[in-house]
C-alpha cells in the first residue's frame, strides 16, 4: 500500500527537498470506550518553500495532524504507526529537549484564536524577547529590536511603543499579526498555520493572507496552512491535501484540485461553497450526513455513506490511491480501470 | 481559603523587582490602596520599634492602678493586673506580626511551589500531593493546634508551625486548580509550540496568571490566624503569659469585660485595623498587578 502511495505522490517520493515529509501516519485517541482512529495512514509532504493546505471539516483530524508535527500532541493521543520526517530529522525519535531546540526555532505554529494563544499578563515585547532565549549573546536592546523590527514587518505601525503594549489593548487582526510575528521571529523553515483566520473577519482574513504569501517570498520558508475554507486555500496555496475522516481522499497542485476535483467528497465540498448559495431558494448547499463515527471505522471506503456516487464496492472494499494527473491522486473506486482520465 | 475554582481565572500580574517603583507610582492613584500601605506600614513600625515607641513598660505590673479607665495617662487604661493596655498593644504587634504575616508569607511560598508542582506535575505525583493536602485539610484547625502545641509545648515558634502546617495545604490547593486551568490554556501551547521550557511556562507564564488570587486570600487570612492565636491562648495553649500578644488581651478583657471594656476594645481595634490594611493592599495589588484591571497604564 506504501509503495502504491509513494508511485502515487511525486513529491513524497523522498524528494531531498522536502521541508515536511509525513509517511502512512496513524495517531489514536485513547478514550475510556476504545480507541478513537483519527488519523489513518496519511501521507503529505510539504516540498521547500510552497504552501501546502490542508482541508477538511470540524473531526477530520486536521489539528491532530499540527500538533503532531509539532510534539505537541494531547497526552490521550499516540502514533501508532508511520513516520514524520523534518528536514531530515525524524521528529518520532526525538527527546523532549531536541523537540524544545526545534520549536519555535525551525518549526513554529500559528493558532487559531488569536484572542486566546497570547499571554494575557506579558507585554508582547517581554513576550518576543522570551522567545530569543537561545541567543545567549544578544543584549535585551538587541531583542528587543529585532522584535520591533518583524512586528514592523508583519504590519503593527509604530512598533517600538506597541512592544510595552499587553494582548488585550490590541484587536483580533492586530493579535494575529503579532502571533504571526512570534512564530516568524526566528525564521522557521517551516510555519504551520492552524485555521489562522477562521476566527477573523473577511477584510482581515485576506489581510492576512496577503501578509503570508508576502512573507513566505521574504523569508523563504515554507507553510502548511489548515483551513475548512476553499476560497482561502485557493489564494493562497500551491498544492492541497483534502482530509476526510482521518484519510487523505485527494491531494493534487492547487489548479488540480479545484478545476478537475476526483473524489466526491472534493466534488461535494467545492460545491458547498457559500458564493454558490442559491439566489432563488436561499438555500446553502450541504453534504448531508455526518462523519463517521472513529471509535469503528466502516469497512470500504470512509465517505460511503455519505457519497452520492455509491456503488457495491465501495461498502466492502477500502479504495487505494490513484493518480490521476501530475501529483495528483484520489482515493476512490469510480477511478479504477479509467486509471487516468 | 474558601474561594471557589471559579473564582480564580482572573489573570493577574507578577510585578518584576525593577517595576516595584512603577507599582508604587499606580498605588498613589488608588486611596483604599495607600490606605492599605499606610495601615500594614504602621504595624510593621510598632513591630519593629515597638520596645522603643512604647510610653510604659507593657510587662509591669501596678498593683494599685488595675482597670484604670483611658486617661492621657493610660490611652487604653490598665488591665487587671494594672499593665498600660497601649503600651501591651503596641508589643502585641510584634507577636501578630510574625504569627499572622510571617507563618503565612511561609505557607504562601510552600503552597506555591507544591500547588505548581502538583498541577503541572505528572498524575500521580499530583494524587499524592492531594492527599496529604486532603489529610491535613480535613483536620478541625483547632484540634490539630492543640495537638501540636501540647506535643512540642507552646510558644511563637510551635504556632507558626501550626498555621504553615494549616494554611499550605489551602493555598497549594488553590493554585493547583489554578495550574491545572491555565495549563490547558491555548497561550499555554502556543507558548510550547515556541520552544519555552516547562519550568520558565511554569514560572515566567504560568505563574502571573494565577497568583492574584492568593494575595486575597492570604491577606484575608492574617487576621483569621491571629484570631486563632486568641483562640489557642483563651484555650490556654496559645503563647504563654505574660507574653502581650492581642490574642491574650482580648482573652484577658474578656474575662473583665463589666469591670474594663476598654480592654476587649484595646485588643479588637488594632486586629480590625490590620485586617482592613491587609485587605486593602491585597486586593490593590491584585488590579495593580493584573494589566486588564489596571485602570491607569
Amino acid at each position: 500500500m506504501t509503495g502504491a502511495k509513494v508511485q502515487a505522490f511525486p513529491a513524497a517520493a523522498g524528494a531531498a527537498d522536502d521541508v515536511l515529509d509525513i509517511r502512512d501516519l496513524s495517531i489514536d485517541f485513547r478514550t475510556p470506550k476504545g480507541p478513537v482512529h483519527a488519523l489513518r495512514h496519511v501521507s503529505l509532504a510539504v516540498p521547500r518553500g510552497s504552501i501546502v493546505g490542508l482541508v477538511g471539516e470540524s473531526g477530520s483530524g486536521k489539528s491532530t495532524l499540527a500538533l503532531a508535527a509539532m510534539g505537541l500532541m494531547q497526552g490521550n493521543a499516540e502514533i501508532i504507526d508511520g513516520s514524520l520526517q523534518f528536514s531530515g530529522i525524524d521528529l518520532r525519535g526525538l527527546s523532549p529537549e531536541a523537540w524544545r531546540a526545534i520549536r519555535g526555532k525551525r518549526i513554529s505554529m500559528v493558532f487559531q484564536d488569536p484572542m486566546t494563544s497570547l499571554n494575557p499578563v506579558r507585554s508582547i515585547g517581554q513576550q518576543m524577547m522570551d522567545i530569543q532565549y537561545r541567543d545567549r549573546s544578544a543584549w535585551p536592546a538587541q531583542r528587543r529590536r529585532k522584535a520591533a523590527e518583524i512586528l514592523k514587518r508583519v504590519g503593527i505601525p509604530d512598533p517600538e511603543r506597541q512592544l510595552n503594549r499587553h494582548p488585550h489593548e490590541f484587536s483580533g487582526g492586530m493579535r494575529q499579526r503579532i502571533a504571526i510575528a512570534m512564530g516568524l521571529l526566528e525564521k522557521p523553515e517551516l510555519l504551520i498555520a492552524d485555521e489562522p483566520t477562521t476566527a477573523l473577519d473577511v477584510t482581515l482574513e485576506a489581510q492576512i493572507i496577503h501578509l503570508l504569501r508576502e512573507l513566505r517570498q521574504e523569508f523563504g520558508g515554507s507553510i502548511l496552512f489548515i483551513s475548512h475554507n476553499l476560497g482561502v486555500i485557493a489564494e493562497l496555496c500551491d498544492i492541497v491535501v483534502v482530509l476526510y475522516a482521518g484519510e487523505v481522499v485527494e491531494q493534487g497542485p492547487v489548479r488540480e484540485i479545484f478545476h478537475r476535483p476526483k473524489h466526491p467528497y472534493t466534488q461535494a465540498l467545492l460545491e458547498c461553497d457559500p458564493a454558490r448559495i442559491d439566489l432563488i431558494s436561499r438555500d446553502l448547499p450541504t453534504i448531508p450526513g455526518d462523519v463517521p463515527n472513529l471509535l469503528q471505522v466502516p469497512p470500504g471506503c470512509v465517505f460511503a455513506p455519505r457519497c452520492p456516487k455509491l456503488f457495491d464496492r465501495c461498502r466492502v472494499e477500502a479504495p487505494t490511491d490513484r493518480a490521476v494527473g501530475p501529483g495528483h491522486a484520489a482515493r476512490c473506486h469510480l477511478l479504477d480501470g479509467a486509471g487516468r482520465e | 481559603m474558601s474561594a471557589q475554582p471559579s473564582d480564580i481565572p482572573v489573570p493577574v500580574g507578577l510585578a518584576a523587582a525593577g517595576s516595584l517603583l512603577r507599582l508604587l507610582r499606580r498605588l498613589s492613584h488608588d486611596p483604599l490602596g495607600l490606605l492599605g500601605l499606610f495601615l500594614v506600614l504602621v504595624m510593621v513600625f510598632c513591630a519593629l520599634f515597638g520596645p522603643w515607641i512604647v510610653p510604659d513598660d507593657p510587662f509591669k505590673i501596678h498593683v494599685a492602678e488595675r482597670f484604670n479607665a483611658p486617661s492621657l495617662a493610660h490611652l487604653f487604661g490598665t488591665d487587671s493586673l494594672g499593665r498600660d493596655v497601649f503600651s501591651r498593644v503596641i508589643a502585641g504587634s510584634r507577636i501578630a506580626l510574625s504569627v499572622g504575616a510571617s507563618s503565612i508569607l511561609i505557607a504562601m511560598v510552600l503552597g506555591l511551589i507544591l500547588g505548581l508542582t502538583a498541577g503541572y506535575g505528572p498524575r500521580w505525583l499530583d494524587n499524592a500531593f492531594l492527599l496529604l493536602f486532603d489529610s491535613v485539610y480535613s483536620f478541625p484547625t483547632v484540634i490539630l493546634g492543640l495537638t501540636v502545641m501540647t506535643l512540642l509545648g507552646a510558644s511563637i515558634a510551635t504556632l507558626m508551625f501550626v498555621v504553615v502546617v494549616i494554611q499550605t495545604p489551602a493555598y497549594a490547593r488553590l493554585i493547583r486548580t489554578a495550574t491545572l486551568a491555565a495549563k490547558n490554556a491555548e497561550y499555554v501551547l502556543a507558548i510550547r509550540s515556541l520552544g519555552t521550557s516547562p519550568l520558565r511556562i511554569l514560572v515566567v507564564h504560568i505563574l502571573p496568571n494565577i497568583i492574584g488570587p492568593l494575595f486575597i486570600i492570604a491577606s484575608m487570612d492574617i487576621p483569621s490566624v491571629i484570631a486563632l492565636e486568641a483562640g489557642l491562648t483563651y484555650l490556654g495553649m496559645g503563647i504563654p503569659p505574660p507574653a502581650p500578644s492581642w490574642g491574650r488581651i482580648l482573652q484577658e478583657g474578656f474575662t473583665a469585660i463589666r469591670d474594663a471594656p476598654w480592654i476587649v476594645l484595646a485588643g479588637g481595634f488594632p486586629l480590625i485595623l490590620t485586617t482592613l490594611g491587609f485587605t486593602f493592599l491585597g486586593e490593590s495589588l491584585r488590579d495593580l498587578l493584573d494589566p486588564r484591571l489596571r485602570r491607569i497604564v
